[in-house]
């Protein structure tokens, strides 16, 4: 206890000795962001001129004048948002990644790539495990630890999700929902953690898992109605001198749907990567460890939690939408009361 | 960030990239197939035999209510109709216990009076007998009497008109 007494008011003195002439922004050169060292008196007087609201515009000013090679802010946020060829590990190095070719085509395995084989590869031994143990339970027992988490994911998709919307025959596209369900969710999240990347993120992801509702909701259309029944569906059953006006209409609504999905799901999830990445760099811009503090890490740390939060509700609302899309391409009913059926629930 | 605005309208957020779209396609139908074979189908499986499981305890829950208050209901009809059965039984032994006790006490009557009549009868014809025994050993004894009188006392006439005068009295007063 003694030493502890001694020791505690030397560490905390030293710690002041640090934090205060960081605090005063004495020597706020050697706290720029790394890459601006050529540029940083003007950078800082800039920067720690302006106020935290006209960021954007002193920024503008620097991207304009800035020389070549030279890494912002900006840069940065999109090298850690966009796709590309290297898995870094910052501190420790990076992983470059393998550049394949086939006929033109350029298929080389990306950061996002990697991304959606750890998410495959986790979705599959989880779910192995789970379904092993489903395996192994008569349906006395109750399923107990990882088995019983997921049931109620799986459960609530099955029945709030895929029943409540899709109706009569839902169990045909239980596999669909439930694994782009699982598939997002595990993508939303493990960007979440240091060293991920967003693979939901990237426009190319959602467009590809939309293009899968496009087609599920087709064949299933097709399926449920046959091809008149399908064209019948398309005139939303209005009098055929309206044909003219609601066929485009219902043709372009068949797209707007997948591309919805797309935009929503890859804007989400990129939005609130930009946020945190710019509440943090607002501090490396102003050079302020007040800032970093006050603003940056508390904010930041907020709009993490709430991407918590929406990497559960995108999952869920792609999920969602899809069950709802198909509920309304298989609907028997008038497409009117259909859809009203469905926004109810 | 503006520049991320640039960086956007110059095409490199929603640049199309064939590769990933091809590998993303590739990931998910695998994904699909596997987590398909290897864990909807048990976990679906489950849940549904799980849901016809409690569907079916519930229905068999009712049935057997149902059949328990039926059983309930048939015991106490059986219960009431003992009862009804047992009523009528101490009814019944009752009233041939009434009917039971009724003849006895009736025959009994009627024995006591055929027997009191026979000791009358006897009485009556004992009592005869005794008055026809006396008679006679009365007339013996007016018959000895009078011999005697009438050997002391030869007026026969007078002494036999004495003597049926004696009996005669005797006789009335007897009765």
């Amino acid at each position: 206890m003694k030493r502890v007494n001694v020791i505690q008011p030397k560490a905390i003195l030293k710690v002041i000795a640090i934090l205060v002439p960081l605090l005063l922004n004495v020597n706020g050169h050697a706290f720029a962001a790394s890459g601006e060292s050529s540029d940083v008196p003007k950078n800082s007087a800039a920067a720690v001129a302006a106020p935290a609201v006209a960021v954007p515009a002193a920024e503008a000013a620097h991207g304009a004048e800035a020389p070549e090679g030279e890494e912002k802010a900006g840069d940065v946020i999109m090298h850690h948002i966009l796709d590309n060829n290297v898995f870094a590990f910052e501190p420790f190095g990076s992983i470059n990644l393998p550049k394949i070719v086939v006929g033109g085509y350029d298929i080389s395995v990306t950061k996002h790539v990697v991304m959606l084989w750890l998410v495959s590869a986790l979705l599959v031994i989880v779910f192995s495990v789970v379904g092993g143990s489903y395996k192994n339970l008569t349906n006395r027992q109750a399923p107990k630890g990882l088995a019983n988490a997921m049931e109620a994911l799986v459960e609530f998709i099955r029945l709030d999700v895929a029943k409540s919307n899709i109706g009569h025959g839902y169990e045909k596209h239980l596999p669909y929902l439930l694994t782009v369900f699982f598939f997002i969710l595990f993508c939303n999240l493990l960007g979440l953690i240091p060293y991920g990347a967003t693979a939901t993120g990237n426009v190319n992801v959602t467009l590809t898992l939309s293009i899968f509702t496009f087609f599920v909701t087709q064949i299933a259309a097709f399926k449920a109605h046959g091809v008149k029944g399908y064209l019948q569906h398309l005139t939303a059953g209005t009098h055929w001198s309206l044909w003219i006006i609601m066929v485009p209409i219902e043709i372009i609504g068949q797209f707007t749907k997948p591309f919805a999905l797309t935009v929503r799901l890859f804007a989400n999830m990129t939005a609130g990567h930009i946020i945190i990445l710019s509440l943090i760099f607002i501090s490396f811009i102003l050079k302020s460890y007040i800032v970093a503090v006050a603003v940056s890490v508390p904010f930041a740390i907020f709009i993490y939690l709430l991407e918590l939060f929406v990497a559960f509700l995108q999952a869920f609302v792609f999920t969602m939408l899809s069950a709802l899309f198909i509920g309304l391409a298989t609907a028997h009913e008038g497409h009117d009361e259909s859809a009203a059926g469905a926004a109810h629930h | 960030m503006l520049t991320s605005g640039i960086i956007l309208l110059a095409g490199s957020l929603l640049s199309p990239n064939p590769g990933l779209i091809f590998w993303t396609a590739i990931t998910f139908v695998i994904v699909l197939l596997i987590l398909k074979k290897v864990a909807w189908g048990p976990i679906l499986n489950a849940l549904e035999e799980r849901e016809k499981g409690i569907q079916s305890s519930i229905d068999r829950a009712h049935k057997a209510k149902d059949e328990s208050e039926a059983i309930l209901r048939k015991n106490k009809e059986l219960l009431a109709k003992a009862d009804a059965e047992s009523d009528r039984i101490i009814r019944e032994g009752k009233d041939f216990a009434e009917k039971l006790r009724a003849d006895i006490a009736e025959k009994t009557q009627a024995e006591a009076q055929k027997m009191i009549a026979s000791a009358k009868d006897e009485i009556e014809q004992e009592k005869r007998r005794a008055l026809a025994e006396l008679r006679n050993e009365v007339a013996d004894l007016a018959v000895r009497g009078a011999e005697k009188i009438i050997k002391s006392n030869l007026d026969a006439d007078t002494q036999k008109r004495i003597v049926d005068t004696m009996i005669q009295d005797l006789s009335t007063n007897r009765n």
